[in-house]
């Protein structure tokens, strides 16, 4: 294969190259990357001696964008970071604004944002594992994993009216209630998703081929993976129990019974083991939660907050005057900064939010979760052969949205 | 009438148009260029629910010499615009590309220093699909209607020659 | 109890620490740029705070000092978080980086590298991550415009 001087990786040559090695060039646009990132492989033949992961092709200047556009437009395109579980990233945003107006939202908007992000972590799931397993040959379980997400996206779609990007929280609370059918549907979905999930465990988790290329593939140990700032379920698959939902409890986590599922041994086989079964635990958490779920108001009361209800607006000065005023100001936080750090579909989701007193935010900074975890896809590929590459990049989730913004 | 009266039955007549085009529209080869979140709903269209397949077009090549139907599935920023370059360059006539949703079609909401608007400044393109992301119904919608827009090309087209 | 950290890094480095704030909770400590190892280190390693989860920065036009370095560090063991900031200034704005003590740090610093244009002193490869090599300026400084766009890359052959 012929290399050109251009497209050797930065600082490398081909007269260093050495000897028996040759440059493999893998992406930006390769079948088995869904999402787009390009790696430079230095390989000795099957194996791989160095890689260099270039990432950039889907950046779209969200943190730009923020900070020209009120609050509240923010929310639309939190959606776009992490495109498969978006409802976690909308009450991540919605929760470092409200930290810093330092307000509570109403019960029954904590409950129904639970609900909602522990779908989108189930779609997420689905998503990976169904995509990693096609990747890996087992058509067949695509497409059960994928018809499970889709019961799940018509639950979503019925109560924020978006499949993919709902925008479903405002600053203060969220766009809607849940429509009159949502329990009984909720129940038929999760029925789907069980059986799909059980049928998808009958055909992966003993299957040969599965577990020889995903056992001892992409393994790391527990310390590189903390140094690396690894979270979410590729840290826990090391053995590390570290879940934002346990450690600091937002919303209304602390209420629930659930566990957090870890690994041991840091190779893909313990991701997909873990992943397995936070999907069982997400189903967990919005059953106890729609057992739980008061009735009540879903915004927060305060006109300054979260806009008037339509009937006051057109019956009340005050209320025309506010829903004026934040429709066209936004919400206006006192200065300041926060970091507001959520449980995403691939670890930490963190928002440091900084306020200068006016109605656009002045900085917004995402800690995407699979920035981290591909910053050391190199160091997890290293070794391997060239094939385990695919597993190990299915395993990390990579999400081009949220790793490049 | 004609040769059919002749021939019998194992015969039919058709303009050459009609039969190469008729191959043509249920048997895309698509080359799916999936960069954003459009992907998700890429996936669903393809997935049993709506069943792309239906269409004859189910089948992803990603080789681009072996794709006659380029999907532009999300938003292309600058950094990524020599690659799709290439990538249609690389494919061989006939080909056709479809714009799925609007980030490829105008930018989307993403107007500004990183993001392309609309994938037509690089390549030309046949049909757009609007939508942030499109449903599966409208994606589905999008390829009848590339389906009717091959079934009326002709092979003295210029662009075959 | 997160104050306990604030007043131990104060009492251990009183000739660094500018400022210290807990805005909604949140611990802050302020420090110089040039005690930013000696003060992460002894976080990682005397205070167990062994996650550098986020590492980025601020543009502040007005100030004397122009850009603020923002570091989120969480101490698993003991569930504590805290942030750790430092003023970078000047016409070349340079800061120690902090790719000895926690290896994380290497794509955070080159996204501050490529947004901000902020250099960081040992890194090991300091390139642009996010945009390509002949992108001028620094998108994320507040002087960027946001819909200033460059020349189209070439095609290339």
């Amino acid at each position: 294969m012929g290399t050109k001087n251009a497209e050797l990786p930065k600082n490398w040559s081909v007269e260093d190259l050495g000897e028996g090695r040759m440059i493999l060039n893998m992406g930006p646009s390769h079948p088995a990357m869904h999402g787009i990132v390009r790696i430079l492989l230095t390989v000795e033949g099957e194996r791989v001696a160095e890689a260099d992961v270039e990432i950039g092709y889907l950046h779209r200047g969200f943190e730009k964008t923020c900070e020209n556009v009120t609050y509240n437009q923010v929310i639309p395109y939190t959606d776009r970071l992490n495109y498969v579980s978006p409802f976690i990233n909308n009450a991540g945003f919605s929760l470092a604004v409200e930290k810093l107006l330092d307000i509570e939202t109403p019960e029954r908007c904590k409950y129904l944002r639970v609900i909602m992000s522990e779908l989108g972590r189930l779609q997420d799931h689905l998503t990976c594992i169904g995509a990693n397993a096609m990747e890996q040959g087992a058509f067949t379980v695509y497409f059960y994993l994928i018809n499970a997400r889709e019961c799940l996206y018509r639950l979503t779609d019925a109560v924020s009216g978006g499949r993919v990007t709902p925008a479903y929280t405002r600053i203060g609370g969220v766009t809607g209630d849940l429509p009159p059918d949502f329990r009984a549907g909720t129940a038929e979905a999760f029925r789907k998703v069980r059986k799909n999930l059980g049928d998808a465990d009958k055909l992966l988790t003993r299957n040969r081929i599965f577990v020889d290329r995903m056992r001892g593939t992409g393994v790391i140990s527990k310390q590189d993976a903390i140094a690396l700032s690894f979270t979410g379920p590729v840290l826990r698959a090391c053995g590390v129990p570290y879940d934002v939902r346990k450690a600091a409890p937002y919303l209304v986590y602390d209420r629930f019974d659930f566990t957090v599922p870890v690994g041991g041994s840091g190779d893909n086989y313990d991701r997909y083991l873990v992943r397995m079964e936070e999907m069982n635990q997400s189903m967990r958490i919005v059953e106890q939660a729609l057992a739980q779920i008061p009735e009540g108001p879903i915004r927060h009361p305060d006109f300054n907050v979260s806009l008037p209800a339509k009937e006051e607006v057109y019956g009340n000065i005050e209320a025309l005057m506010a829903h004026f005023k934040l429709t066209f100001e936004g919400v206006k936080p006192p200065a300041g900064e926060v970091y507001q750090a959520v449980e995403g579909g691939n670890g930490e989701l963190g928002y440091y939010v900084v306020s200068d007193g006016s109605g656009k935010p002045y900085r917004v900074r995402v800690r995407p979760p699979c920035f981290p975890l591909v910053a050391g896809l190199s160091k997890l590929i290293k070794g391997g052969y060239i094939a385990d590459i695919i597993s190990t990049f299915g395993m990390i989730n990579m999400i081009g949205g949220e790793l490049e913004r | 009438m004609g040769l059919e009266t002749v021939f019998g039955h194992s015969f039919f007549t058709s303009r050459v148009d009609d039969a190469v085009n008729w191959a043509r529209k249920y048997s895309f080869f698509q080359y799916p260029f999936v960069t954003a979140c459009c992907g998700m709903e890429f996936m669903s269209v393809w997935a049993s629910t709506y069943d792309i397949a239906r269409f004859g077009a189910e089948f992803p090549r990603f080789s681009p010499r072996q794709a006659d139907v380029l999907f532009v599935v999300g938003t292309v920023n600058e950094k990524l615009a020599p690659v799709l370059k290439r990538v249609y360059d690389q494919m061989c006539e006939p080909k056709w590309v479809v714009s799925f949703g609007v980030c490829a079609t105008s930018g989307g909401f993403y107007d500004n220093y990183a993001v392309v608007q609309g994938i037509d400044k690089i390549i030309p393109v046949d049909i757009y699909i609007p939508g942030c992301p499109p449903r599966p119904e409208a994606v589905l919608d999008a390829l009848m209607k590339l389906q009717d827009k091959v079934s009326k090309e002709s092979v003295l087209d210029k662009k075959y020659r | 109890m997160n104050q306990h950290v604030t007043r131990t890094i104060k009492e251990k480095f009183p000739e660094y620490v500018t400022d210290s704030h807990a805005f909604r909770g949140d611990e802050t400590v302020v420090i110089k740029r040039e005690a930013l190892l000696e003060v992460a280190g002894y976080l990682r390693d005397g205070l167990g705070f062994e996650f550098l989860m986020d590492l980025t920065a601020v543009d502040y036009p007005g100030r004397e000092e122009r850009f603020e370095m923002v570091y989120h560090f969480f101490s698993l063991s003991a569930n504590l978080r805290l942030r750790l900031k430092a003023p970078v200034g000047g016409q070349n704005p340079v800061i120690a980086s902090l790719t000895p003590l926690w290896s994380g740090a290497n794509w955070f610093e080159r996204e501050v590298y490529d947004m901000f244009g902020i250099k960081f002193e040992g890194h090991p490869d300091l390139r642009r991550i996010l945009m390509y090599d002949t992108f001028e300026g620094h998108p994320l400084r507040r002087d960027y415009p946001l819909d200033k766009r460059q020349p189209r890359l070439p095609h290339r052959d």
